[in-house]
């Protein structure tokens, strides 16, 4: 895991900005444009930041920008952090999605509980710690920043956002605080093996890669790391404070949470999961994989019968994170890059789709789909991009998502057949339920209600233009992103000692890796 | 005390340099008594709360003399000696939980010392004697009569505390036992408001505190009937000895263990403890909930580890079930409150059965290779993350008042984040630390202690704490929503001014919850280099 020599500590100075930023957010004058102006500037520098840092990155490079020093000894924590292609992607798609979610949610913190300024500031704090987690190459520092990312999301879902916020916020912390404590317990076993061998405790990935783990220890430590996994990421049958959450939050902590938060679990799954106990990730494979597929058909379905948009979309999530996981479990290097690249577009079409149905919402003031019709008359702008955003999330070929949803099935189905098909249905669904909400909010009779709906402002348009872009622009061309976590999947296969199956001795394969 | 000397009368050799914090304290504590009855009453309250602050720093400065020469004496092994005739053990671990009991008595001597929250006295009865709600009483409330003997009483508790866990017999540890429990049982029913219920809580704690003293004391003498000594060492020797296990020592070991663990709050003995936090002057509790836990639990390590650590396969089951039960009972039923005081003495109650956690994977001397942690070491560095986070929350309490003095019901905390950010936003911060939430010490502490559990071969108890963990979020999260995301109930709540001396204690709570979350490692060197305990 040699790096590039660098002097610079990009990452540590990348994820220290928004921090910073915040604490500037925060003695700003309220009342005045002068906090959100500062935050949508920090966020663009940290955005330019983590550009240079892409230019910088070298692919097939493995771990880059590493740092490294001693934390806590006792413990064998380690302050480490390192950038590799998944990571990258996953940090380039939080420094997109901050500036683009401040913008659009200008004027959404004006009547909220407290100031416009602790909206704003919680926002960057929640990019500064993500960022961190993505670049987290010891256990112990990722499980650290992994449970105080909740604070800053607590305070945003609770402090701004509809009526029931603060039983959304106490339901989501509480779910991921269940989940996290089952992963302490995971971390501290990892502790007492390491501390066995040989080199003394460490919690450097690359030692507990090397570290010899039991068979048996192994599959109960990959439990506790994967159930709080799945509840981030979120997988069924641990999903249901996610509705509540993205439903009641603004649009902008939705995007945040969903695009960003919940890839902090499936980003795990393959950083952690797969890297430390590659012999209990094969063993789990058919549950995970099962469960994965549920999750595919029941968000679908569950989001065609929702009355309320909000809601709709987070069930549409379920069913995309579904496919990552799938993706991730396959266990081929088509359906892990999928899965990888998943991350990425999901983020950008849920983004664009929570924003833009975040301005429908407000011109309207209700959450309703039966509220709306014949809205793309009065406002055509807001449903185009609507439209559009909606075509990306159901991976209509051309758009983003269609690329790294196509990788997944074709992976799976070298794996297992059954898998593949049931989860293809789940294509057919998210056509049923982003064309059945945008007939019945876009098209048909106009309603006095929405009569007089505004179209899109040019601030409104500003803040989707470059989601849709990206969208567009990836979906006919995905190769760079591509390249970047290409060589990270083949290094984790090789890891977890699955290759991919031969067409014809397909059978033999898996024998072998049994 | 020694049964040696009996026969040849010996000059007791007392190690005055070794001992001086011991004996700064205790001199500190008779000077008060002696002030007050010599000095005149307007000049008391100063020349007592300077003397005992004073005392507490010197004693401090005593600790850190004596750990510098044992340190420059180091000979590899368990550093330290045994002290007059065999009964105090000065090593690491004691000169440790004296430099820490010593840092928490101060901050808790800056709250009894506060004055500006109560117009200009402190928060203890005018005149204990006056029943409430009499003349008597209402003409010591309008002379501002005040209660200066509160501070002798706390340095014979803290000096108490201080021999507890470093008496190297259990006569002595008893004599401690009494000397530190005596005042505090005083000290709990010298609330100035809601005086009722303060008594109330000095008798229950007197009357449980009293039967667990003589369950304490009757367990020594089983042990002393089964090894034929006091001292921790001999006892060592008998129990190694032995082959199978006796019905003598099994019982003196399971009364031994009811006397600690009622001090402890361990479940199925806590039950004074919501009482007694909740009826206590909130400075008073503060005290209790740090400083007894902590001499408490030096005690428990020490007996069980170095006397009883033989017949670790006899106690351990038992200390499972205590633990497990511990942490279920504080936990679950912290839930249900609600008055902030009673909230954290429960969540009190569930820590005390963290520590037990680690206390049982009694990971020590040679299975504890290189930097790996010990059970001792976790134990330590957690009472040391908890006192602060404790005391800096009971401080924060004294400041959230209405008409009545403080205002202790959880339903009245509504809206505080918006009323005071400040205040609220402290609070919230040792609710984290108190929960476990990482950057915070809680969760440091919480890592340590399972570590050394799940080391023992604990791991389903640490399962088990993590459940719980889960289950304590619930209601330190709660509290929080309370604060921020609730609308005033009324005219709300109203954050008095207090003076240097309360802020000062919180301030420091509050930095050390967050720097022993971020950068512990110093506090764990200071816990390793304090060694085992000898022998």
């Amino acid at each position: 895991m040699t790096g590039s020599e660098t002097t610079i500590p990009w990452l540590t100075i990348l994820a220290l900005l928004p921090l910073l930023g915040a604490g500037a957010v925060l003695v700003t004058p309220s009342r005045t444009a002068l906090p959100k102006l500062v935050a949508l500037g920090v966020s663009l520098v940290v955005l330019v930041v983590s550009v240079v840092v892409a230019l910088l990155f070298e692919v097939d490079g493995g771990f880059q920008f590493v740092e490294r020093y001693t934390w806590i000894r006792t413990f064998g924590a380690n302050y480490a952090v390192g950038l590799d292609g998944l990571g990258l992607v996953l940090v380039l798609l939080t420094t997109i999605l901050t500036p683009v979610v401040i913008l659009a949610s200008w004027n959404d913190a004006d009547t909220g509980r407290w100031s416009v300024n602790t909206f704003f500031a919680w926002m960057l704090v929640l990019e500064g710690l993500s960022i961190w987690v993505f670049c987290a190459t010891d256990v112990f520092l990722f499980y650290v920043l992994f449970e105080a990312t909740l604070i800053p999301i607590y305070f945003l879902i609770g402090g701004f956002g509809g009526a029931r916020r603060s039983y959304a916020a106490v339901k989501f912390l509480l779910y991921s605080l269940a989940g996290g404590l089952l992963m302490l317990a995971s971390v501290v076993g990892l502790y007492v093996v390491s501390a066995d061998s040989a080199s003394g405790p460490s919690y450097l990935l690359e030692d507990l890669m090397a570290a010899d783990i039991g068979t048996s220890t192994g599959r109960w430590l990959f439990l506790g790391f994967f159930i709080a996994f799945a509840v981030k990421a979120p997988m069924w049958p641990v999903h249901t404070w996610l509705p509540d959450a993205a439903s009641e939050a603004t649009p902008g902590t939705s995007v945040l949470l969903v695009s960003v938060l919940d890839k902090i679990g499936t980003f795990a799954m393959m950083r952690f999961c797969l890297n430390i106990f590659p012999e209990a990730s094969r063993w789990a494979t058919p549950v995970v994989m099962t469960l994965a597929v549920i999750s595919v058909i029941y968000g679908a379905l569950l989001a065609i019968g929702q009355q309320d948009i909000r809601r709709l979309i987070a069930y549409t999530s379920i069913s995309h994170f579904g496919f990552i996981v799938l993706g991730i479990f396959a266990m081929t290097s088509q359906s892990q890059a999928g899965a990888a690249l998943y991350m990425f577009n999901h983020g950008l079409s849920t983004a664009a789709l929570f924003l833009v149905t975040g301005f429908l919402i407000s011109r309207r003031g209700s959450k309703l789909i039966d509220d709306y019709g014949g809205v793309e008359k009065v406002a055509p702008v807001l449903a185009g991009t609507f439209l559009l955003a909606g075509l990306s999330s159901l991976s209509l070929p051309g758009l983003s998502p269609f690329v790294s949803e196509f990788l997944v099935l074709a992976g799976t189905f070298t794996v297992s057949i059954t898998a593949a098909v049931v989860a293809t249905l789940g294509i057919v669904l998210a056509a049923v339920y982003i064309l059945y909400m945008y007939q019945r909010t876009m098209t048909g009779p106009l309603r006095e209600s929405t009569k007089n709906l505004p179209d899109l402002r040019p601030r409104e348009i500003a803040a989707l233009a470059p989601l849709l872009l990206l969208i567009v622009v990836l979906g006919f061309f995905p190769k760079p992103a591509l390249d970047a976590v290409n060589p990270t999947v083949d290094r984790l296969l090789q890891e977890v000692g699955v290759s991919d199956p031969q067409p014809t001795v397909a059978s033999d394969e898996e024998g072998a890796s049994e | 005390m020694n049964i040696l000397a009996v026969q040849a009368f010996d000059v007791p050799h007392i190690a005055y340099g070794k001992l001086s914090p011991l004996l700064i304290v205790f001199g500190v504590a008779v000077v008060g008594v002696l002030v007050e009855a010599f000095a005149p009453r307007e000049r008391r309250y100063l020349v007592q709360s300077l003397l005992a602050v004073g005392g507490l720093i010197l004693a401090l400065v005593a600790v850190i003399v004596v750990a510098g020469d044992m340190a420059s004496n180091n000979d590899g092994a368990s550093l330290g000696t045994i002290e007059a005739m065999g009964a105090i053990a000065v090593d690491g671990p004691s000169l440790f939980i004296w430099g820490t009991l010593l840092i928490f008595s101060t901050m808790s001597m800056l709250l009894f010392a506060e004055r500006s929250l109560e117009g200009g006295i402190t928060a203890f009865a005018g005149q204990a004697s006056a029943l409430p709600g009499t003349e008597a009483e209402r003409e010591a409330a309008t002379k501002g009569v005040e209660h200066t003997e509160v501070f002798p009483l706390a340095m014979f508790a803290i000096g108490g505390m201080m021999l507890f866990p470093a008496a190297n017999d259990l006569l002595t540890m008893f004599v401690a036992l009494e000397v530190l429990s005596l005042p505090l049982y005083l000290l709990c029913g010298l609330a100035r408001r809601r005086r009722l219920i303060s008594q109330e809580a000095a008798m229950k704690y007197f009357l449980l505190g009293a039967f667990s003293s003589a369950f304490f004391l009757y367990g020594v003498a089983l042990v002393y009937g089964y090894a034929g000594s006091f001292e921790l060492a001999e006892i060592d020797t008998a129990v190694s000895a032995s082959v199978g296990s006796s019905g003598l020592l099994l019982t003196g070991m399971a009364l031994l263990a009811v006397g600690l663990l009622f001090k402890v709050s361990a479940a199925p003995f806590h039950a004074w403890t919501p009482d007694v936090y909740q009826g206590a002057p909130t400075a008073v509790t503060a005290f209790m909930a740090a400083c007894t836990k902590v001499a408490a639990f030096g005690a428990l390590l020490r007996v069980f580890y170095v006397a009883l650590g033989g017949a670790r396969w006899d106690w351990q089951p038992l200390m499972w079930i205590v633990a497990a039960l511990t942490m279920a009972i504080g936990s679950i039923i912290a839930i249900t409150q609600t008055d902030i005081k009673r909230m954290l003495a429960y969540s009190s109650v569930a820590h005390a059965g963290f520590l037990i956690t680690g206390f049982i994977g009694a990971q020590q001397g040679l299975s504890v290779a290189g930097q790996e942690i010990s059970s001792l070491q976790a134990v330590l560095f957690y009472l040391v993350a908890y006192g602060f986070t404790t005391i800096g929350a009971f401080a924060l309490v004294t400041v959230v008042r209405d008409a009545g003095g403080e205002t202790t019901q959880l339903s009245r905390w509504a809206g505080l984040g918006k009323e005071a950010p400040v205040v609220a936003g402290v609070f919230a911060l040792f609710l984290l630390a108190l929960a476990g939430i990482p950057l915070t010490s809680g969760f440091t502490g919480k890592w340590a202690v399972f570590t050394s559990a799940w080391s023992g071969g604990a791991w389903p108890l640490v399962v088990v704490a993590v459940l719980m963990s889960a289950v304590a979020a619930f209601f330190y999260v709660r509290v929080i929503v309370v604060m921020f995301f609730s609308d005033p109930v009324g005219d709300g709540p109203t954050v008095a001014v207090p003076s240097i001396l309360t802020t000062v204690a919180i301030t420091i709570g509050a930095a050390m919850t967050l720097l022993l979350g971020v950068v512990p490692q110093p506090v764990f060197e200071l816990a390793r280099h304090a060694g085992e305990f000898i022998r």
